[in-house]
């Protein structure tokens, strides 16, 4: 059969730099090839060049596009309008960038209308009525007159599906279409894809770094590596067995349930484009090359329709056995290190000329937690449930409205916060805002001891040493500005700027969210091994739960201000209770097929804490909701062993 | 000591300008991510070029900020008596371009006045044009001018070259010893522009300005080479005399309004609730008086205040400068809104910002995440509006002064020459040569300023961050 798209030897540089070099693949009408590498890899610039939307500077040098009959890259600039939208859509990673602020959604989807079917007013309308009701937006007439900013991510995103498709393409292109976007809501626009494929027959081609949305979604896989593709085969045979070393280590990279071991990282960086590059470009960073990798650059090698570029290809040992190491337990004691009594978080709103408050935000709303010493405790839940409300009141960056904070058994009020400030500090998500660019690494992480008086002036000096040391970065980085590291060197940076008032609980927001998933590992190695070090506690904010499974001793889930679920880790994940519980596990796409476990689909979207649902707060999109929950809080059950829900449901009063 | 320093206020403040300004410089050379914006500021041609002739422009200005009083010949040698009048050691330099005074309008190079008098000659009195007592006056006859000028014109053009050739040769002589080059190699990269710095751009606006200068020089020996105004001075004297009230304008206005701008703007995005509140209706309201208006009442306070208490001043330069500093002032106070509005949304976006959340964390205070952290991070804004403040403070100065309300009228300044060229150009022949000269000098001078401005913005704006 013939493909729909056929590139050959595509080479994009910007600059000098040859960003996409040599990458050959097709895709066949109706079915889904995913991109997968980490940042920095060519994907989005693969995906451009098939659009020929290059940025300034960008220039295809060689290389076929063939969109079925089409010569994407010979067509003149006029023509290519045509092909753009027409023949191939693209759909973009940010859902609030991509639709203009400004004009209603409709008329945006009108326009793409108008433009490739020649459809306008009520044809247009009801065509545009008939998208959104194909990608599963409820109540389609409507949304069709509301502005991008009425609307959530989720609904953004399918308004830019909605507005891909408007040209019937054959070919879809989505760069990480998910990846700014909740798990339960990835799951519904995942789906809406998938259908979508199967019903209109359209190529599709699947950018992502997320090895589990590639397992759900992709027919066959291509592997980038710095401008490179070095593996592709059909989906179960390179999931069952990866060949390339750098698609082996993704794998192991990754945290997975049941296994607490270390995780493999990948040493060293991505390397730089711009250079003269010899042999393979994994070579530096790959443990098994030898002599013939760094000179000889390896050619494509076909092993039962896998094809991958590795002179070792097929030598390599069976997928390396990740050491197990007992998950560090440690010991309970009796009083808790921090202990959070009813912590309350309202922001007033206020509205007209003298500023009256009008109403409250209910960010956190009556949350209690308890940390142990030497144990982690991982907040989970989606974005907009106020877990990093939750994070900064701890700390008092945002005072909370009320409530009790007890730290090592000490009160905290305003007056001793410097106390507060000692022992708890927080590393932020993303490494790129949390250093100031103006300032040397040196300076940043005195800049803690100073403020609050740790340590004689004198030996500031040799901590700072011992810091970097600790978290793994060379002496000399004292003396360097941040933008002279890596995205995982900052993290590492902020790290050491925590620990420099040696607290005794960190609290770390979403800390891996912003890395790839090789440096992912590195930090959360990292995290473990500090606490195993140094016998600190954590409070892990994250929205990612095979993270929470690798780190955490228990987890707390949390739903539009409130606590729904907690309890030992292992037990609230492999075996949650609670419906929104559920419905968050069975959304993460897993590498490994679902066995025996249906997967839950949530309908709608979180609604705003201005004004939470009476009742339980989750019963809009609850599945078991009963007539109960629509009348009362459900107040909290307890399934023993420090596992409690609140849930009339599974209190068996529904 | 046959001369007594004077120090009026506006030197004081230049002075102590240029050593914040070395300050900064030696600050930010110690720095690399402060210094490699400015390296990418030099590597610009267009900039590297403007900032030369601003440096003249600078380096006139501030001679002529060396104030001082020559002694009387006559007084006696204990009790030393000074002039009146304040000098400045570009005076001393300029020497005869000052003391040259004709009597009314003449022409550029010319050597008749522009008015018919009635002169004796031969015996008998005839109205006619009289002989210059300067300018030309080295000459016989009337049709031996244009052969002396095209003279001055080469031979100052061939020194010119002459000079910029030789410093040609020591540059290459020394880059070619520093980086062991062959002489050829150097001058084919200087030739290419492959040095890493703009070389061609340097070598030619500098031989270009020394030709300039050497003509000038040559001609101004013998002629007035832009002529001289209504009671007889040089202008190109005036013209020169009037860079230091542009570049007080320019420069301590900016003083002025920096502290202002920096610390509202700041502290109003920083602190926000009611100290937002509060500044922005200050600036909301000063936005809504016109700035001439507001301008014209202080200065006339200012002048009034200046009459009251004559006993202040001992010289007349002393109350002009004082009304020059006024001027700045009142112009500092009326303009700092524009940046002060950029720096607090600037501000309102930084402090939300992780690392200050992190300092905060750390219980920092707050002046010291200020100056720690929301500082550094908008001073590439606070430097952007300096230098494109500048050509407009500039302009702004000449209008001020065209209208009345500007410097003190007996102060050199471009403003008060157009001021005083106004009424002569309904004179038939016109009178075009004050306006003529003002307006060069200001539209280098600008034109200069915002070229580099152009150079700074473009290696200071983080937006164009990827295009560099």
């Amino acid at each position: 059969m013939k493909p729909l798209l056929r590139v050959e030897n595509l080479v994009t540089a910007i600059g000098s730099a040859r960003v996409v070099d040599g990458v050959s693949f097709h895709v066949a009408a109706g079915e889904t090839y995913a991109l997968l590498g980490e940042s920095g890899c060519g994907k989005s610039m693969t995906a451009l060049s098939l659009m020929r939307l290059l940025p300034d500077g960008g220039r295809i040098v060689s290389g076929a596009v063939q969109l079925g009959e089409t010569d994407v890259l010979g067509l003149p600039e006029r023509e290519m309008r045509r092909v753009r939208g027409g023949q191939m859509a693209m759909v973009f990673q940010e859902p609030m960038l991509a639709l203009n602020p400004v004009i209603k959604v409709g008329g945006q989807i009108d326009e793409a209308l108008a433009l490739h079917q020649g459809l306008a007013g009520q044809a247009a309308r009801d065509a545009a009525r008939a998208l959104l009701d194909a990608v599963g937006v409820p109540d389609a007439a409507r949304r069709l007159d509301t502005y991008p900013f009425e609307l959530s991510g989720g609904l953004r995103q399918r308004m830019m599906i909605a507005m891909a498709l408007a040209g019937e393409p054959e070919l879809l292109i989505a760069d990480e279409p998910t990846t700014a976007l909740d798990v339960t809501i990835q799951a519904q626009v995942l789906d809406v894809l998938r259908r979508l494929r199967t019903e209109r027959r359209m190529g599709m081609l699947l950018i992502t770094h997320d090895l589990g949305v590639v397992a759900e979604n992709a027919d066959r896989v291509g592997v980038m590596y710095a401008g490179e593709l070095v593996e592709e085969g059909a989906r179960d045979t390179f999931f069952a067995a990866p060949q390339h070393p750098y698609s082996r280590m993704l794998f192991e990279a990754l945290p997975r349930p049941g296994d607490s071991g270390r995780l493999t990282t990948i040493a060293g960086q991505v390397p730089r484009l711009d250079g003269q590059l010899r042999g393979c470009r994994f070579a530096p960073r790959c443990p098994f090359a030898i002599a013939r990798c760094r000179t000889e650059s390896p050619g494509w090698q076909d092993r039962d329709g896998q094809r991958v570029r590795c002179h070792l290809a097929g030598s390599l040992p069976a997928t390396s056995v990740r050491e197990r190491v007992a998950h560090l337990v440690a010991e309970h004691v009796s009083q808790p290190l921090l202990q959070v009594e009813g912590l309350k978080v309202h922001f007033p709103i206020r509205r007209g000329f003298i500023q009256r408050t009008v109403g409250h935000v209910h960010a956190v709303d009556d949350v209690s937690l308890a940390i142990e010493a030497g144990r982690t405790l991982a907040l989970v839940g989606e974005s907009g449930c106020g877990k990093t409300t939750v994070g900064k009141a701890l700390l008092r960056l945002i005072e909370p409205t009320a409530g009790t904070i007890l730290l090592g058994g000490e009160t905290i009020t305003a007056k001793n916060a410097p106390t507060l400030r000692r022992q708890a500090q927080m590393v932020f998500q993303d490494p790129f805002s949390s250093l100031n660019p103006r300032m040397r690494v040196a300076d940043i992480l005195l800049e803690g001891m100073d403020a609050l008086g740790v340590g004689a002036a004198g030996t500031r000096r040799d901590a700072i040493a011992r810091l970097l040391r600790q978290v793994g970065l060379p002496d000399d980085a004292g003396d360097r500005y941040p933008h002279a590291f890596s995205g995982g060197q900052r993290q590492r940076i902020a790290i050491a700027r925590a620990l420099a008032v040696s607290p005794r609980l960190v609290i770390c927001d979403e800390p891996t969210s912003a890395l790839d998933v090789s440096v992912q590992a590195q930090i959360l190695n990292l995290l473990k091994d500090l606490q195993a070090e140094l016998g600190l506690a954590y409070l892990f904010i994250t929205h990612n739960l095979a993270v929470v499974e690798y780190l955490a001793h228990d987890v707390a889930v949390m739903y539009l201000g409130r606590i729904v679920e907690q309890g030992p880790a292992a037990e609230v994940l492999r075996a949650p209770r609670h419906p929104y519980t559920q419905a968050l596990v069975s959304a993460v796409p897993r590498i490994e097929p679902q066995i025996g476990q249906s997967i839950i689909r949530l309908a709608g979207d979180q609604p705003s804490p201005l004004n939470p649902p009476n009742g339980c707060h989750f019963h809009p999109r609850c599945p078991q909701a009963g007539a109960v929950c629509r009348q009362t809080y459900p107040g909290q059950t307890d399934l023993g062993g420090g596992h409690w829900v609140r849930c009339h449901w599974v209190a068996g009063q529904v | 000591m046959s001369f007594m320093p004077v120090v009026l206020w506006t030197d004081r403040l230049i002075f102590a300008l240029l050593a914040a300004v070395l300050e900064l410089v030696w600050f930010i050379r110690r720095h690399p991510h402060l210094r490699a914006p400015w390296a990418a500021v030099a590597r610009r041609p267009m900039a590297m070029g403007a900032a030369l002739v601003l440096a003249v422009f600078v380096v006139i200005g501030l001679l002529d900020s060396l104030h001082y009083r020559e002694r009387l010949p006559d007084s006696p040698p204990g009790q030393p008596q000074y002039s009146v009048e304040v000098l400045s050691a570009f005076d001393a330099l300029v020497g005869p371009l000052r003391t040259r005074q004709e009597k009314t309008y003449s022409a550029p190079l010319a050597m008749q006045l522009y008015a018919k008098e009635f002169i004796e000659r031969d015996g008998a009195t005839v109205r006619d044009y009289p002989r210059l007592k300067y300018g030309g006056a080295h000459l016989k006859r009337a049709d031996a001018r244009e052969p002396d000028i095209v003279r001055r014109i080469l031979v100052g053009l061939a020194q010119g070259l002459a000079v910029g050739l030789l410093l040609f040769g020591l540059l290459a002589a020394w880059q070619t010893r520093h980086r062991h080059m062959v002489f050829g190699t150097w001058l084919t990269a200087w030739a290419t522009g492959h040095l890493g710095w703009p070389g061609r751009t340097i070598a030619l606006t500098v031989a270009l300005m020394l030709m300039l200068g050497m003509v000038t020089f040559h001609l101004a020996a013998g002629y007035h080479v832009f002529g001289t105004d209504k009671v007889g001075q040089d202008v190109l004297y005036i013209s020169l005399k009037s860079i230091r009230t542009g570049l007080v304008i320019g420069t301590l206005t900016t003083l002025v309004t920096l502290p202002l701008a920096i610390v509202l703007g700041i502290a109003a995005g920083y602190f926000r609730g009611w100290v937002d509140d509060v500044i922005q209706y200050v600036y909301t309201v000063l936005n809504s008086i016109p700035g001439v208006l507001l301008i014209a009442a202080a200065v006339l306070i200012v002048q009034v205040a200046i009459e009251a208490h004559p006993d202040l001043f001992d010289t007349a330069a002393a109350r002009a400068d004082i009304r020059l500093l006024a001027l700045c002032l009142i112009m500092g106070v009326t303009s700092w809104t524009s940046l002060a509005r950029l720096l607090r949304g600037e501000s309102l976006k930084l402090r939300t910002l992780d690392y200050v959340e992190a300092a905060r964390a750390f219980g920092v205070s707050h002046a010291r995440i200020i100056s720690r952290h929301i500082f550094p991070n908008v001073f590439h804004l606070v430097l952007i509006a300096i230098v494109l403040d500048f050509s407009g403070l500039v302009l702004a100065e000449a209008v001020l002064s065209y209208v009345g309300v500007g410097v003190d009228p007996t102060m050199y300044s471009w403003g008060n020459m157009i001021n005083g060229a106004r009424l002569e150009l309904a004179r038939e022949p016109v009178v075009w040569w004050q306006l003529g000269a003002a307006f060069a000098f200001m539209f280098t001078l600008v034109l200069a300023a915002n070229l580099f401005a152009d150079g700074v913005r473009d290696a200071f704006d983080p937006r164009l961050e990827g295009r560099r």
